[in-house]
């Protein structure tokens, strides 16, 4: 089989011979298990890699499609394709579950054999998400991500895992059913869930606003935007550490994802009309995104509600409808997967020691954990943008695009960038510097394993920051073809 | 203008490359192996790479002399739509200047540090963060354009930050780190605002292509609620705010004083010579942009006037001798922008070039103090000191020279730079000159004794010291008093180049900005007699202020505690700082933290959302309750429930149709 032509089904299926393998070991043996569950993943990212270095940059529509007859009699095709604006989560998706699983070598005790089945079927469903143009197919993979979601989170979370699973489960379902209902009339009322097919259909005005605001809807609550946003802190921090990463790293993209991938090109005048409020909600969600982690008092939560913030920023930009800010909304997205992951990761190594989130638990960890310490230093700085990070070229091409579009929601959301200065050095200045706190006095300093999952997302930052071409050029021409519709 | 007279190199030269190259490097492999192997001679390579950086910058600005401009890119950094912008340099006689002032002082303090720091924990940490430092200050001064000016002035502000907070485990160093960079940050936003509209109206953040640009938005006004603002002003206004923050300038200048938790290089380096003139160094790079508007300039004006009279106001109650100095460095930068502000860009880039070895050799001297007092409880309080002079004979010269400098007694060379600011103050185009030159003058005389109280409280009378140090203190060693020679010599000399042409001079520092800065903006016709008087002045208003600190701090002592007890408020109010802190603290610190405590995370998030999120699924519940009724398990009932939803979708597939 020619290895190209069905590059996408091999990075989206390759996980299934994982899975395989792994019902087949004896759940005792969690050793294998693990290297089994570390392999598949570790191909699947050299294959989604081969996907990067094929990538045609002139190209703005789909490119690998693969078409064949599914569900012949609702008309609905094994249909996968990216472009320029999806392939670059693709390795993303693959990278950060590898490092998921690294990051959890030690930590998972119980039921080792279904927490990575639940992780390789996680990174099966995002990748399907992320190259299916049926929207049935879409739809399938959009509400599959749930299930193993909801058991990472509800088997092995912290104390309040059931509440926080459930709120989880019930807030993404409320949004999709209204998805659900308006792909159900779209394929009525044009006989195909094919995507391609649907754009640019004439809809009366009125109809594509339910249709915006149905679509829409799915999509900020996974984002999360304001004022749909609290389930996120639950779940975060309930969450155990490989969740919290996935959650932050890819799953909560996908809701910024779906709205370049579907709500922009399928209801543009839609998405036209309902752009100021979508920019005032994404201003609101970065400031009070941002006052509300001055006031956690619990690691995670504080660094969830800097979610909250930065996917503010990702929606700005993907409204600003400009295509600076949207290429800087594409590599937020990426950006804030790297380092929200990378942050989470590092919580979770104390986490891992000490088992406590309170902040005021820890003190002078600069002392006792110095290379912890300036690994935690660089993801907090791209974290409020400090140029040569990547999390400054996200922010200052979202600004200084949408800049050009809308002169007031710059200067507000530019407010955000001081509040994200405040309370990110405020966390490390309580948890690093002062008085070394007798809890963290003796703890053991990274773990090899620990190390090599957070060296990648360090190069990463450095990479993004000081060349960002390199990842800008995937955009350029499917996102200029996007914006045609808003000429 | 340029090009008439330089030859314009737009091709890669490695030896402007490597200036800012080789303290990251240095910088890098000291940090990742200093602990493990380098540990006491962690200063190894970050010395050697300064100094090299420092040659090369010699020969870089022989270069420019000889006339020759590097304008090139190194890779294009960013590039999204017509948004593009490189990593690259712009070496001008402006820049080469700072560079080589950068890497001379930085190369010196970097040999100053290895006696300083010795023997302290985090030595290699020092080190790597000092020269990492120049690393962003040399990015910030060589950019040719405004995003790489951004990466190096957030760069210099993330260093500053680590190095106030470089004893971490003391609160007060962390919480001055913190502040320094948040209060930085709220210029920064005007700043990176700035940025954006430079980029709106001129779509370019090139110098070199921003400049002849500039005339297309000389008449163009923007519409804000109603209100027609002045294009060029609300530009250059908001880039002057990132000045205001780091160039610690009012309202933002709070920070600066709690900066000296630091460790005394790092406060001569980064907090007096270098990265607090870069706002300095922004407004005469982009003076172009602020000259289009008047108002502007009145404003920049005025900011250092006001800043520079306050801070005089402070020094003399301060104890702490680091906090005298900078507070008389708030005063000095205050001179320079006051400088920019009448349109003489070239005297406040003069005095930036001078103040740099004078407040540097200031700190650098302070330091040695320190460290010969670092026994005592509080080392850095005046009150301990006395009699210096004696024990420390280098140390008290140069400091001596360093406050003649600063004194603006002639021959030094803060005299030349600050007469130069008074005097193009006072033949100033602009019709505010002759107030700046006045509070100029004024603050002359108040310079002159808030330093020399420290000269004579430090280095005259009696050693008051000698119960909390057990014994005498000594000199500092070699290593730390030769680059105090350097320096003082530095604090004479630096003036020489700007010796005006009433004095005989010809002026070296004015012909070689000139071609980048302009003109100095000053009536055409001066006469001479005028000058001269200035001159006369200015050096009585030093005199003065030095015999006044003799009065009351030698001859006769009792005047002091008469006026901190007879003006008991107006003492306090000045000791305490304007009471900027305890404002700051109570209208915007306090408001938000309380908004997000309250407002956000109580009562919207915890209360109103969740509040309906809950309710919803309560109301569910209930419902759910109910329908549990309906779950009879008969399969009839069921069927009639399909069958009533098959309708509902019908009707609803027909209506929608």
């Amino acid at each position: 089989m020619d290895l190209l032509n069905n590059l996408l089904s091999w990075i989206l299926w390759f996980p299934l011979i994982g899975i395989v393998i792994i019902f087949l070991i004896n759940r005792t043996n969690e050793k294998a298990i693990k290297w089994v569950a570390l392999i598949t993943i570790l191909i699947d990212f050299i294959l989604s890699l081969i996907l990067l270095l094929n990538f045609n940059f002139s190209d703005p529509g789909f490119q690998f499609v693969e078409k064949k007859k599914w569900l012949d009699f609702l008309n609905s095709y094994y249909f996968l394709g990216v472009d320029g604006i999806s392939i670059l989560f693709i390795p993303l998706t693959t990278l950060t579950t590898l490092l998921c699983i690294l990051i959890s070598w030690n930590s998972i005790k119980k039921k080792v054999k279904e927490f990575h089945l639940a992780l390789l079927f996680t990174n099966i469903s995002i990748v399907g998400t992320l190259c299916a143009l049926d929207l049935l197919l879409f739809y399938i993979f959009w509400e599959a991500m749930l299930i193993p979601m909801y058991l990472i989170i509800g088997i092995w979370g912290g104390p309040r895992r059931i509440y926080a699973t459930l709120k989880f489960f019930l807030y993404t379902f409320f949004g999709s059913v209204f998805m659900l209902i308006a792909i159900i009339y779209l394929y009525i009322k044009f006989g195909t869930f094919d995507y391609t097919l649907l754009l640019n259909k004439g809809y009366s005005f009125g109809i594509e606003k339910l249709l915006f605001l149905a679509f829409a809807l799915a999509f900020a609550i996974k984002i999360p935007m304001w004022p749909v946003h609290t389930w996120l802190p639950d779940a975060h921090t309930e969450a155990p550490t490989a969740g919290s990463v996935i959650l932050a790293g890819i799953l909560i993209k996908l809701g910024a994802y779906g709205f370049l991938r579907f709500v922009l090109p399928m209801f543009p005048h839609a998405s036209a009309y309902f752009t100021p409020l979508i920019l005032t909600l994404s201003v609101i969600a970065i400031i009070y995104g941002g006052l509300a982690c001055l006031a956690q008092e619990d690691l995670k939560r504080l660094i969830a509600y800097s979610s909250v913030s930065h996917m503010g920023f990702v929606t700005l930009g993907i409204f600003s409808l400009n295509p600076i800010a949207m290429k800087g909304a594409i590599l937020q997205m990426i950006n804030h997967g790297i380092v929200t992951g990378a942050l989470f990761m590092c919580v979770g190594v104390v986490y891992d020691r000490t088992h406590s989130r309170a902040i005021n638990y820890y003190g002078g960890l600069a002392t006792t954990m110095p290379l912890y310490a300036a690994l935690f230093m660089i993801f907090t700085l791209a974290s409020i943008g400090l140029p040569g990070t990547n999390g400054f070229i996200g922010e200052f091409l979202i600004l200084a695009g949408t800049f050009l579009s809308n002169k007031i929601a710059t200067t507000f959301a530019a407010l955000g960038v001081i509040i994200g200065a405040g309370y990110m050095l405020w966390l490390y200045q309580r948890v690093f510097f002062q008085k070394v706190s007798p809890n963290v006095k003796n703890l053991p300093p990274l773990k090899t394993n620990e190390l090599v999952a957070l060296i990648p997302m360090v190069i990463l930052v450095f990479l993004i920051g000081l060349y960002p071409n390199l990842f800008l050029d995937f955009m350029k021409t499917s996102v200029a073809n996007l914006l045609m519709n808003f000429k | 203008m340029l090009e008439k007279s330089f030859e314009v190199m737009t091709n890669f030269n490695i030896f402007v490359f490597l200036i800012p190259f080789l303290p990251l490097v240095a910088s890098i492999i000291t940090l990742i192996f200093g602990k493990k192997y380098f540990r006491d001679k962690s200063h190894f390579l970050p010395v050697l790479a300064l100094f090299l950086s420092f040659l090369l910058s010699i020969k870089v600005l022989i270069d420019v002399i000889g006339g020759k401009i590097y304008n090139f890119d190194v890779y294009t950094w960013i590039f999204a739509s017509h948004l593009k912008v490189g990593l690259g340099f712009l070496i001008d006689p402006l820049s080469a200047l700072m560079v080589a002032m950068v890497a001379s002082l930085s190369f010196l303090i970097h040999v100053y540090s290895i006696g300083y720091m010795s023997g302290d924990p985090g030595y290699y940490r020092f080190f790597s963060y000092i020269s990492l430092f120049t690393f962003f200050m040399f990015m910030l001064c060589m950019s040719n354009n405004l995003a790489q000016l951004y990466l190096g002035w957030e760069g210099v502000g993330l260093c500053s930050y680590l190095l106030i907070g470089f004893w971490y485990e003391k609160k007060s160093a962390a919480d001055a780190g913190k502040k320094a960079f948040i209060v930085n940050r709220v210029g920064d936003f005007g700043f990176a605002l700035g940025i954006f509209m430079v980029f709106y109206y001129l779509g370019t953040l090139y110098y070199h292509e921003i400049f002849p640009k500039l005339p297309e938005i000389s008449h163009s006004y923007l519409n804000i609620l109603g209100l027609k603002v002045y294009v060029p002003f609300l530009a250059s206004f908001l880039l002057f705010c990132g000045a205001v923050g780091k160039s610690a300038q009012f309202p933002l200048h709070v920070w600066l004083p709690d900066a000296m938790e630091g460790p005394t290089p790092v406060s001569a380096l980064i907090h007096a010579a270098t990265m607090v003139t870069a706002g300095v160094f922004m407004v005469c790079r982009l003076h172009p942009l602020f000259e289009l508007s008047n108002a502007m300039m009145c404003i920049v004006a005025f900011v250092g006037a006001f800043t520079c009279f306050m801070a005089a106001t402070i020094a003399p109650t301060q104890f702490d001798i680091k906090r005298v100095i900078a507070f008389s460095t708030l005063s000095q930068l205050g001179y320079m922008f006051m400088a920019c502000g009448v349109g003489a860009f070239i005297a406040g880039m003069f005095h930036l070039f001078t103040h740099a070895y004078f407040k540097a050799l200031l700190f650098l001297g302070a330091g040695s103090v320190i460290h010969a007092l670092h026994h005592a409880p509080d080392p850095n309080d005046i009150r301990i000191m006395g009699g210096l002079k004696k024990y420390m004979p280098v140390t008290f010269w140069t400091f001596l020279i360093a406050s003649l400098s600063i004194s603006g007694i002639p021959g030094f060379a803060g005299f030349f730079s600050k007469d130069e600011i008074l005097s193009q103050a006072y033949f100033s185009q602009y019709s505010w000159g002759k107030i700046i030159w006045f509070i100029g003058w004024v603050v002359a005389a108040m310079t002159a004794f808030y330093t020399f109280r420290v000269v004579f409280r430090a280095f005259y009378g009696e050693f008051k010291g000698k119960d909390v140090i057990h014994g005498y203190p000594h000199e500092s060693p070699k290593v730390m008093t030769i680059p105090l020679i350097f320096l003082a010599i530095g604090a004479v000399i630096a003036g020489w180049i700007g010796v005006p042409e009433v004095l005989g001079g010809n002026n070296l520092i004015e012909k070689f900005l000139e071609p980048v800065l302009g003109h100095p903006k000053v009536i055409h016709e001066i006469p001479h007699s005028t000058e001269y008087l200035l001159m006369g002045l200015s050096v009585l208003a030093g005199l003065s202020g030095i015999f006044l600190a003799w009065l009351v701090y030698i001859k006769v002592p009792a005047l002091e505690t008469v006026f901190s007890r007879n003006l008991k408020l107006l003492y306090t109010f000045l000791y305490r700082k304007w009471c900027f802190d305890e404002l700051y603290h109570l209208i915007i610190i306090r408001p938000v933290l309380w908004t997000a405590r309250c407002i956000v995370s109580k009562i919207s998030d915890n209360f109103i959302i969740e509040g309906i999120v809950n309710g919803s699924a309560r109301l569910v519940n209930i419902v759910g309750t109910g329908l549990r009724y309906l779950h009879t398990g008969i399969v009839n009932y069921y069927g009639s429930f399909v069958l009533l939803g098959v309708i509902i979708y019908i009707i609803l597939y027909l209506y929608l149709k």
